[in-house]
């Protein structure tokens, strides 16, 4: 099995128009910025929601509460094969409580990942709402779960994987479609 | 890189990497504690059986409540229980445990290497809640993370342990998990329960009788419970033992001033601690007993959690 590059989805100029006109999205569905709170999914949604939460302080001024989830506890398919995964702590250091959440990851695939950010949510107390962001949305879903904001709707085949490298991270910042090929 | 665990049967032969990754995983459960909403359902399915063929009240409870707020299920065998009184041998009760199909097994037991002979013939992850005068490697663990916690690292430090050595599991498995960080120890009791043998348990082990001395300079300092149920005849009156070894405020100055004090439970307070000790700023007591939980739900995680080990070597015997 070998994976090959098939096309770039977005360059680092284009990742950055779209996180700001997600937070612009954000702000403009939620009326405002009352009671928002950003929480990153490990991994990649954690740059993505601090960048996101960077452009609505340089527009409204307001420095909203960000927070880092790992779902690691909450995976389903734990035990499968090999040994556990690493687990991670969540970082979310203001209640839950009341708070109006964005969820903020890279891709969106089988909603599997953000059920398990959901549950650990309700572990940590009762939000008002939660919304989800994503950079990329590429189908294939597995749970009733759909995203309020999305930065780009791509047509995948499951042989496919959208890889996003975040400068962060990565070293690098560009969304790639990959596939594996036998 | 990391070695993988099977079973946990003592910190002698973990690894300074394995003992690392353990404190590390323990933190997100450490944070964990602090959630309104205390249940996983992280080991949904497992069972875990607690098979304490010693008594045990603080470390039982430990492992039940670990397990139980990763989700996982627990059967109970305790000391007390009627299989042992009427004299069914070791591997045949950790048979029967096994023939119910447990995803895992915790074993105290009062014989020395229990856990290890359970390990080599079952074929589920053992972990040892204390055996004999061997291990007790899980406590050892959670004293690390204590230490790691408060005073920001674990290596270099002077440790006194004081008490009966020669007969407590926890100060072997600490000696043997802290030797491995560089940390110089300081055994001090009396002579007759701190023998020489243990100046060789590890590097950097000395023995001081007198416990000014043994205080002097300590970093942290742990105080062993005078366990009268292992000891066949008093070999000390109490009123001896207070006046010569009790941890006492004015004792307590003799160290560094960020000294810590630790005890793993249960204390026996006006003994072997000055109840002003247990209680001051630098007694880590209830701090330990959370960071129980914290190590055994990581352990647990990565133990039961994972998937079925291969089948051992048949048994020989």
């Amino acid at each position: 099995m070998r994976v090959v590059e098939k096309r770039q989805l977005l360059s680092a100029e284009e990742i950055g128009r779209t996180l700001q006109r997600l937070a612009h999205e954000i702000v403009e569905k939620s009326g405002g910025t009352k009671d928002l709170a950003l929480i990153g999914v490990r991994r990649r949604g954690v740059p993505l929601s601090q960048r996101l939460a960077k452009t609505i302080r340089d527009s409204s001024g307001v420095a909203l509460p960000v927070g880092t989830i790992d779902i690691t506890l909450y995976r389903d398919d734990l035990s499968t094969v090999g040994p556990q995964p690493i687990v991670h702590s969540n970082e979310i250091d203001f209640p839950v409580d009341g708070r109006d959440l964005v969820l903020v990851d890279d891709v969106l695939y089988t909603g599997r990942t953000i059920r398990a950010a959901m549950n650990g949510l309700f572990d940590l107390g009762r939000p008002k709402r939660i919304r989800l962001c994503v950079l990329i949305d590429r189908g294939h879903r597995e749970m009733p779960i759909e995203a309020t904001f999305v930065g780009r709707t791509v047509e995948t085949s499951d042989t496919e994987i959208v890889e996003v490298r975040l400068q962060e991270i990565d070293g690098e910042e560009r969304v790639m479609l990959v596939d594996r090929v036998a | 890189m990391l070695q993988r665990l099977q079973h946990l049967l003592g910190t002698e032969d973990l690894t300074r990497e394995q003992i690392a990754f353990i404190l590390d995983q323990a933190r997100p459960f450490q944070e964990f504690h602090r959630h309104p909403l205390k249940k996983l359902a992280t080991l949904r399915g497992k069972t875990v059986a607690l098979a304490f063929f010693e008594s045990s009240t603080r470390t039982r409870i430990s492992f039940a409540t670990a397990a139980a707020r990763l989700g996982a299920d627990t059967m109970n065998l305790q000391a007390e229980s009627s299989s042992l009184k009427k004299g069914e041998s070791l591997l045949d009760t950790v048979r029967t445990l096994e023939a119910m199909r447990p995803d895992g097994i915790v074993i105290r037991h009062t014989s020395s290497g229990a856990p290890e002979f359970v390990a080599q013939r079952l074929n589920i992850p053992v972990v040892n809640a204390g055996d004999g005068t061997h291990e007790h490697p899980t406590q050892a663990l959670l004293d690390a993370l204590t230490i790691r916690d408060r005073k920001g690292k674990l290596d270099d430090w002077n440790l006194t342990i004081l008490g009966d050595i020669l007969h407590s599991r926890v100060a072997r498995s600490n000696i043997h998990l802290l030797s491995k960080f560089g940390v110089r120890t300081t055994l001090c009791g009396p002579a007759m329960w701190v023998p020489r043998e243990l100046e060789t348990l590890a590097p950097n082990v000395r023995r001081v009788f007198r416990i000014d001395e043994a205080l002097n300079e300590a970093d942290i300092i742990m105080v062993l419970r005078v366990q009268s149920e292992r000891i066949h005849e008093p070999a000390l009156a109490p009123e001896e033992y207070i006046l010569q070894y009790q941890l006492t405020p004015e004792r307590l100055r003799l160290a560094r001033p960020d000294a810590l004090v630790l005890h793993p439970g249960p204390m026996i307070r006006g003994l072997e601690i000055d109840p002003a000790v247990a209680d001051g700023p630098q007694s880590c007591v209830l701090e330990q007993v959370t960071n129980g939980l914290a190590i055994r739900m990581a352990l647990l995680y990565h133990l039961v959690g994972g998937s079925p080990v291969e089948a051992p070597e048949p048994a020989k015997e």
